[in-house]
Parts: C-alpha cells; structure tokens; sequence
C-alpha cells in the first residue's frame, strides 16, 4: 500500500504545468535578488512570459494524456485544459500589460511577476481539481496573492484601500465556502466529486435534504463571491477601481474564469443529484447580477469602474448559461468566457496607458491617438455585441442555450439588460469621437511595444472569433463534456 | 455574383478608404466615388435575371459560414428587394458625390453603410439578416456622432446616442426569436422554413407567433420608424450631415417596413392578422400626427422628418391591409419614398450649405435667383405629396385602394394625410423659395448638384407614369407572400374531450 502512494510519472505530468510555474514563481525572486542595483533588472516579464509558455506546452501535452492524478485528487480533462490555457493566456496578456504599466510608475519588482504566477498556478490547480479539498487549496493559492496584487502599489492609498476590500471580503467568502466544504463531508463523508454525487444519487444513503440544502447554499455563496454575482458583488468596483490596472483586468478575468470552472464541477458534478433546487436560484441570480450591473453602471463616471461594473454584468451572462443546464450552456460558458478575457483583457490595456481614469479625460482621443481609439472601439464593441466581434457571439450562444432550455424570460429580459448596457458603453465611444479634447490635457505617450501587441492581438482575436467564432466554438465544446 | 459584388465593393470601398486613401481625401474621394459607381452598375445588372422569374432568388449565394449553428453566407435578389438594392446604390452615389468636401472617413463609413443596407435587402438567412440589420448602425453611429451639427436644442451627441439605443434595444428581442425559430425549425435560411411551413412540417401555433411577432415587430417598428417609437427620429435627421441624411431617410426606414413585409406576414400569419387592427391604429396615428407636426416645423430637415414619419405610415398601413394592392402600394412606395425623400434631403442639404442653417425662416425668395433649385425642390415637393403623375401617387393610390377593400374608415383617415402633405411641403415651399428678393442672392445649382439631383427628378417621373416597368417584379413576390399568409393559418378540428369512465372518476 505504501508504494501506491508515490506519485507515478503519469500523476506528475498531469500537475506539470503547476510544477513549472511555481518553479519560475520561485526562479524569478531569485533571479531579482541576484541584482544589486535597484534601477536595472531586467528580464522578470521576460521569465514570467517563458514561465506561461512552458506551462501551456505542459498543459497541453497533460490534455492529450487525459486521466487522474494523485488519487483522483485531480482530473486533467479537456475542461481543465480548457481552462488552464484560458488563464495562462490571460496571465500572458497581464505581463505584456503590466510590464511597461509598473516600469512608468517605477514599480516593477519581481514579487509582482511571481506573485502573478502563483495567483494563476491556483487557478489552474482549481480548473483540474477533482475534489473540495484541492479545490480550496487552489481557491486560497489564487486568492492570497490575488489579494497582494490588488494592493501592490503600497504608496497608493486607493490600491490599498481595494486590497483590504478584497481581502476581508474575500476571505469571509473562503469561510463560507470552507464550512459548506466541511458539512459535505459531514454529511456525505467524501470531498470526492463523483462520490458525493453517487452518495446524493442514492435515495437509501442521501442525506436529509435540508441539510444538504445548506450545504450546496455555502458553497454557492463563496462561489457567488468570486465570480462578483449578486448579492456578493459590491466589492468588484471598488477593488477593480483601486488596483492598479493590469491588476484590474487579471483579476476581472483569470479568477473568474477559474470560479466558474469549479462551479460548474461542483453543481453539475457534485449537486447534480439536486440541480432541480439550485437552477431556479441560479437563474434568479443570474437575472438579478445582470440587472444590478448593467443598471448600477449607467451612473458611473470613472471607465475603470465602469469595468467593474460591466464585469459584474458579464458574470451574469455567464449565469445564464449555466442556469441553462445543458451541455450547450457549457459551451457557451467557455466560449463566453475566452471572448470576455480578449476583450477586457484589451479594455483595461487602453487604460493602463495612463493615469486618469475619468471618461472626460478619454474626450477626443480619436482625434489624438487614432489607433488606440480604433482598438478601443472593438472592445468597446464586443462589450456591446454588435455583430462581428467574439463578444456577439458569445451573447448569441449565451442565449441560445438559454432559449434552448426554455428560460424565455430569462433570456429576453437578459437581453434587453444588454441593450441597457449599450447605453454606457457607448458614452466611451461618444469620449472617444465626438467629444473635443480638453484644452489642459496632459500629453500622451505613445504605447510601449508590449502594450501595442496586447491591444493589436486581443483586438485581431475579438474580430477573428468575432467572423469565425467555429473553431473557438469547437474546442468549447469538446471541452464541455462535463454532463454525461 | 452581381449581388455578392454589391456588397463587396463598398466593404473594399470602406478598406481601401480608411486605411490607403486615409490621409488623401481627393483620392479617397475618387475612390469612393468609383466604388459606389460599380455597386449602382452590379445592382442594375440584377435586373435582367430578375425580371425573367421575379419571384425566385436570383444571384443566390450560399457559403457556410459557421458550422454549428448551421449560419450561412445565403443571399439572393427577388422582385421585392431588386428595386430597393437599386435605390440604395443609386442613393449612395448621390451621397458619395455630394461629399465631396468631406475627409476619407466620411466616405469609407458611408461605403459600409451601403454595403450593410444591401445586405439587409438581399439576406436570406436569418442570421446573417440580423448581422446585417446591425451592423448598419455602426456607420450611422459615427457619421452621425463625428460630423453631424448641433441642431437648435438637439445636440448632435444625444441625437446619435438616443437613435444607437433606441435601435439596438428594439432589436435585441429579435434575435432571441431567430433563435427561437431556429430551434424549432433547425435551420436559419429563410427559403427553408417556407418551405418547411408549406409542407406543413413546421407549425408555429397562434400562441407561439404572438412573441415572436412582437420581437420582430418592436425591431422593424423602431428602425421604420412607426409612432410612438419615433423620438430618436426628428433629431437625427436634423442633426445628421446631409449625404447621412439622405441615406437615413432615404433607406434606414426601409429596412424596416422591408422587414415586416418579407418576413412579419409570412412567418407568423396568424398574429399579423391579429395585431393588424392596433398596427393599423398606430399608422393612421403616424400619417396625421407626423404630418400636423410637420406642418408647425420651423427647420427644413426637421419637417422632413416628420413627413418621413407620415408618409412611412401609409407603408405599414399597406403592408399590413392583407390585400394585394396594399401590398404593392407598399412595395412601391418603398422605392418612391427612397427617391423622392432622398432628393429632399439633398436639396435641403444644398439648402443648409447656401445659408449654413436649415430654419425655414432663415430663407426667402430664393427662387428669383436659384430658379433651378426651386424648380427641383418644387417637383419632389410636389411627388412627395402624391401629384398625379409623378411617383410618390402611385404607391399610396395602391396603398389607398388595398386599405379601403378591407376597411373602408382607416383609408378615409389615412387619405386626409395626403391633404395634410400637400399643405406642409408647399407651405415649405412658399416661405423659402417665394416672397420679396432677398439682399443676398443665393447660387443656384452648381454642375455636380445638378448632376446628383437630375436622375432623382427624373425617376420620380418614370416612375410615375411608367409604374408597369418596376411594379410587376414587386407585384409577384407579394402575391406569393400573399398566398404564404394564407397557408399557415390553423384549421383546427373540435373533437370533444374524452369523457372519463365514469365508474373510475368514483373511484370504483
């Protein structure tokens, strides 16, 4: 028996990608100490940057090696490649972002880079987690550093406002979830997936329902939490006002993303048994997270918040698409969730090019910077799903699963929620064009290379998804073979 | 090809002018100039393979585009869009040439525009008939927002702003029901449910049709636009830039009237009849309310909205009277009401650039020394009216007569707004071409005005006295919509319920 508990070689290529980037987590502090001098130490972006890659290569090769790991603790499927890949990509585009971004304010420390990688490292621990416990594990990976990100600009008085935010609320969240995690076991005496399904499954062992009710509600409240869903999303703005930047636009994305992984394990795996009571609340959060985003952002004057706020909007989209329940709706999830990556990921890029963060001081920037405009228009776009960007179609499979699933209502009222969202993203485009250019701007530089591939690749990929979101679509779906 | 080439040749237009041509506005201005050239010539080269068989897809197209759902490129010309494909292309070369002035951007989004508008006509899948009902407010949102002029109280910003959301709320719904109906049927092409709802395979039952009517009612009803969804209307005409103007009033309300007549009636028969007591209400509301206001407008551009607004009730009251004639009137006065409206806001255009202002009282006595000018603007006020003879009477003649075979008060009322028309537009007339000679002359039409202006006149004409040239193309394609109104509607055979045993109802 002793034996059979070492990990074979099949269980450590499966946790490669985890292995490789808390090594380069680790290579990169090093690597900055071995510098005396504070001004010049290059190469950190360089090696978080070959850290991702080296873990996408080990993500994929661990994808095409399916199967468990370390006794069913992990599940290297296509899902969880899916999303290892969707949050390394977005770690990518964070580095690309942030380098230039931290360099301007005289920021850039190692700790940054490592502490990014250690956020995506739980992540990506999270989207193969096969059980509650290692699901936790990756939740406090990503949440921790997560936390120190969001206050990384120290002198900052708003970033650290945004991370104590972040952090107390946080980790009240955590709570929750933990408890649920311990009245599962409990109840159930498993933290595994599948045996927890097959205990809720059977009628002669199930535990009473009230119980596990309060169970399945712990849990959805933590998750809530993380993905910014109502009622426990009035901290995103505030944080993702106060982080700095880059920080916004990974937090909005790659966390998200790695939440929504594991809320559609636990409910469609672990609570299948019960998914008649948790859809109906899930469709209402659903609506209700849509609502209150969409509608709390029309009075916002700050683009950051703004964000904040469109991000709260967009996890309820999401929502509809697991509320739908159906293998579609996963697709549409993934799909989703990809294409609010590019788009946000090339939004917050815009505004990280500068300080001011008030729509006025967007006034006439066509006029100036002609091509960030042109970018900018595309993000802005597929925010607002005009045709021919990949957030349109994310929207339409979003939907379609929902008419799919016979939730009119919540489709239709989903939609109309989204024409309301035209209405503020549209107030960037009017800055953009139509407004004149304030006489006391400050100057603009032009944006550093780095950021110029951010914007010019997440734009050509909301196009290219946008004329032919098939491929995308594709690999959604085999990816979502999560019902079966 | 010729329909594929139509709209490619204004996308490349578009390409080509906001990236080559970008900093060389004369280039940019050939170029434009070339491009909706050639589209005009590729719509008129429709013609020939239309004519022969008016009610089948010519030039049809059909590409996968995205494999699940099964979306196709599908597009295809019929009797019904041929004319209203020609009148966009003719409509954008009159726009192009009278911007002449303008930068290279200008002239790439009125490209795309025009390449968005015919697509809209010749789509046939339902899908790609969505994408490009969108797309074309991303041009109008920047021409608009970026040249157009304040307005009197209207702000050029918040006339783009309230004309993006109205319309893009208004059809969001829509897309819910395409998709509904894709689901039901498992195909998005357009020819396919027909022909699936012809042979009786897919049935939409009453109760289904009514949502998914309304959702594509809202949709068309907001772009048309049909009272009371007309509050984005007035200022965005007026503060739109004219080449914008003749394109938004000329063609954008087209595509919704096109809309409830290609795929409303035939679709969901059974609701349209249902809803076409209120629809019918709300037309006659338009056709007199949109032409009392008229009548008060003191700015040139806004009377033409308000007219615009007139005289596209009398198309929904056509379209939705269920008679042929309606139904052709309607067909036709898509095309009259594209020309004669797109002429008068050219004119008012050329009006605005004399005096830099579009107040009616700001003119005066212009006819004494731009007798051209007020000769043209006085035929299109006289075709817009519905003089005999000219176009604009055909189209509601027909509209006229369909309406009163099937309820004879609604044509009466609506027939008080031909009057109501008469009086706004020559009141118009008198007050900015007639009166005492003002000090400063005003120059009459200069080569390339006559040039943009002169086809318009003289189609308002043809079409006027030749109407057996264009009307029967339409005329077949609305008899067969006529018939497909007709085939869906329910028999439903009353068989009693089943009367439970009565021994089991005791419980025995």
């Amino acid at each position: 028996m002793a034996t059979s508990m070492m990990p074979n070689a099949l269980d450590l290529l499966r946790f490669l990608p985890e292995v490789i980037l808390a090594f380069f987590a680790i290579a990169i502090m090093l690597w900055e100490s071995s510098y005396d001098d504070h001004g010049t130490r290059p190469g950190m972006p360089t090696l978080a940057l070959i850290g991702l890659a080296l873990a996408a290569v080990a993500s994929m090769i661990a994808g095409d090696n399916p199967g468990s790991a370390f006794h069913d603790m992990l599940v290297v499927d296509s899902f969880a490649t899916f999303f290892r890949l969707l949050v390394l990509g977005v770690g990518a585009l964070t580095v690309l972002t942030a380098s230039p971004f931290l360099r301007k304010l005289n920021a850039e420390g190692g700790e940054f880079y490592s502490l990014l990688l250690l956020s995506i490292l739980g992540q990506s621990l999270m989207a193969a987690s096969n059980e509650l416990i290692m699901v936790f594990i990756g939740l406090e990976i990503s949440s921790i550093s997560s936390y120190v990100l969001a206050g990384y600009l120290r002198d900052d008085k708003r970033s650290n406002e945004s991370a104590l935010k972040y952090f107390l609320l946080g980790s009240f969240a955590t709570g929750f979830f933990l408890y649920g995690i311990a009245w599962i076991f409990g109840l159930t005496g498993a933290t595994n997936f599948t045996r927890i399904a097959a205990v809720l499954g059977n009628p002669d062992i199930a535990p009473d329902l009230v119980f596990t009710s309060i169970a399945a509600a712990l849990i959805l409240v933590g998750l809530c939490f993380k993905i910014s869903a109502f009622p426990f999303q009035s901290w995103a703005p505030d944080v993702y006002q106060g982080a700095p930047t880059p920080v916004s636009a990974f937090l909005s994305a790659a966390p998200k993303a790695a939440a929504f992984a594991i809320l559609l394990r636990i409910f469609f795996i672990a609570f299948e048994p019960l998914s008649d009571r948790w859809l109906p609340l899930l469709g209402a959060v659903a609506l209700l997270t849509m609502i209150v985003g969409n509608f709390a952002a029309l009075w916002q004057t700050d683009i950051k918040r703004l964000l904040g706020y469109s991000a709260i909007a967009n996890a309820g989209y999401i929502l509809v698409a697991v509320a739908a329940h159906s293998s579609l709706g996963v697709s549409a999830v993934l799909f989703y969730l990809a294409a609010y990556s590019l788009m946000n990921a090339g939004a917050f890029a815009v505004l990280s090019m500068r300080p001011e963060t008030a729509i006025e001081d967007y006034n006439g920037l066509a006029a100036r910077q002609p091509a960030t405009a042109a970018l900018m228009t595309v993000f802005v776009a597929s925010l607002i799903g005009l045709p021919l960007t990949a957030g349109f179609f994310g929207k339409f499979y979003i939907f379609k699963s929902a008419i799919d699933a016979e939730l009119y209502w919540l489709a239709a009222l989903g939609l109309l929620s989204s024409a309301v969202a035209a209405f503020y993203y549209v107030r960037i485009l009017v800055a953009m064009y139509m407004k004149p250019v304030a006489a006391d701007a400050p100057a603009l530089e032009a944006p550093a290379a780095s950021l110029q591939a951010v914007l010019w690749l997440s734009a050509a990929a909301t196009i290219g998804f946008g004329v032919f979101p098939g491929w995308l679509l594709d690999w959604a779906t085999r990816s979502s073979a999560l019902l079966r | 090809m010729f329909l594929l080439l139509a709209i490619l040749i204004p996308v490349l237009g578009f390409f080509a002018c906001m990236t080559l041509f970008r900093r060389n506005s004369s280039t940019a201005f050939t170029a434009a100039l070339a491009a909706s050239g050639t589209t005009l010539l590729a719509a008129l080269a429709l013609i020939p393979a239309v004519a022969q068989n008016p009610t089948r897809l010519s030039q049809a197209i059909d590409i996968n585009w995205i494999p699940y759902p099964p979306i196709h490129f599908s597009i295809g010309a019929d009797g019904l869009s041929l004319w209203l494909i020609a009148a966009t292309a003719l409509l954008t070369l009159i726009a192009v040439l009278s911007s002449a002035k303008r930068d290279a951007s200008f002239l790439a989004w009125l490209l795309l525009l025009e390449a968005g508008i015919i697509g809209v006509f010749s789509a046939q899948d339902l899908f790609l008939f969505y994408v490009f009902f969108e797309l074309t407010l991303v041009p109008c949102l920047f021409l608009m927002g970026r040249y157009g002029k304040d307005s009197g109280r209207a702000t050029s910003t918040g006339a783009t702003v309230r004309f993006f959301i109205y319309t893009f709320a208004g059809s969001v719904l829509m897309l819910a029901a395409i998709v509904y109906l894709f689901l039901k049927s498992g195909t998005f092409d357009f020819q396919n449910i027909m022909a699936q709802m012809a042979a009786g395979s897919f049935r939409l039952s009453p109760a289904e049709q009514m949502p998914l009517f309304l959702a594509f009612f809202l949709a068309f009803a907001v772009k048309t636009p049909l009272f009371p969804f007309h509050a984005w209307q007035a200022d965005a005409y007026a503060t739109a830039p004219s080449p914008l103007g003749i394109m938004m009033a000329g063609l954008m309300g087209k595509l919704g009237t096109y809309g409830l007549l290609r795929f409303c009636l035939p679709l969901f028969p059974n609701a349209a009849r249902d809803c076409a007591g209120w629809i019918d209400a709300l037309a006659i509301i338009a056709i007199l309310y949109g032409a009392l206001v008229a009548i008060v407008q003191p700015n040139l551009k806004r009377l033409l909205a308000f007219s615009s607004l007139s005289h596209l009730g009398f198309i929904v009251l056509g379209v939705f009277s269920f008679h042929q004639n309606g139904l052709d009137g309607a067909a036709y006065q898509m095309v009259c009401h594209a020309i004669t409206t797109g002429a008068l806001f050219l004119l008012a255009g050329y009006l605005e650039d004399r005096k830099s202002s579009s107040e009616i009282a700001s003119f005066g006595g212009v006819a004494t020394s731009a007798p051209w000018l007020a000769t043209a603007f006085l035929i299109a006020a006289l075709a817009s009216s519905g003089l005999p003879a000219l176009n604009n009477f055909v189209g509601e003649f027909l509209i006229l007569q369909g309406v009163a075979f099937t309820g004879f008060p609604a044509a009466a009322a609506a027939a008080v707004g031909v009057i109501l028309s008469a009086v706004y537009l020559l009141w118009s007339y008198q007050r900015i071409f007639l009166g005492p000679k003002p000090e400063a002359a005003t120059a009459d039409l200069s080569g390339t005005e006559t040039l943009a202006v002169a086809p318009l006149l003289l189609l308002m004409i043809v079409m006027g006295v030749w109407s057996g040239g264009f009307l029967p193309l339409q005329s077949a394609v609305n008899s067969k919509i006529l018939q497909q109104t007709k085939m869906n509607v329910e028999f439903r055979v009353e068989t009693p319920a089943p009367t439970p045993n009565p021994e089991a109802r005791n419980g025995n």
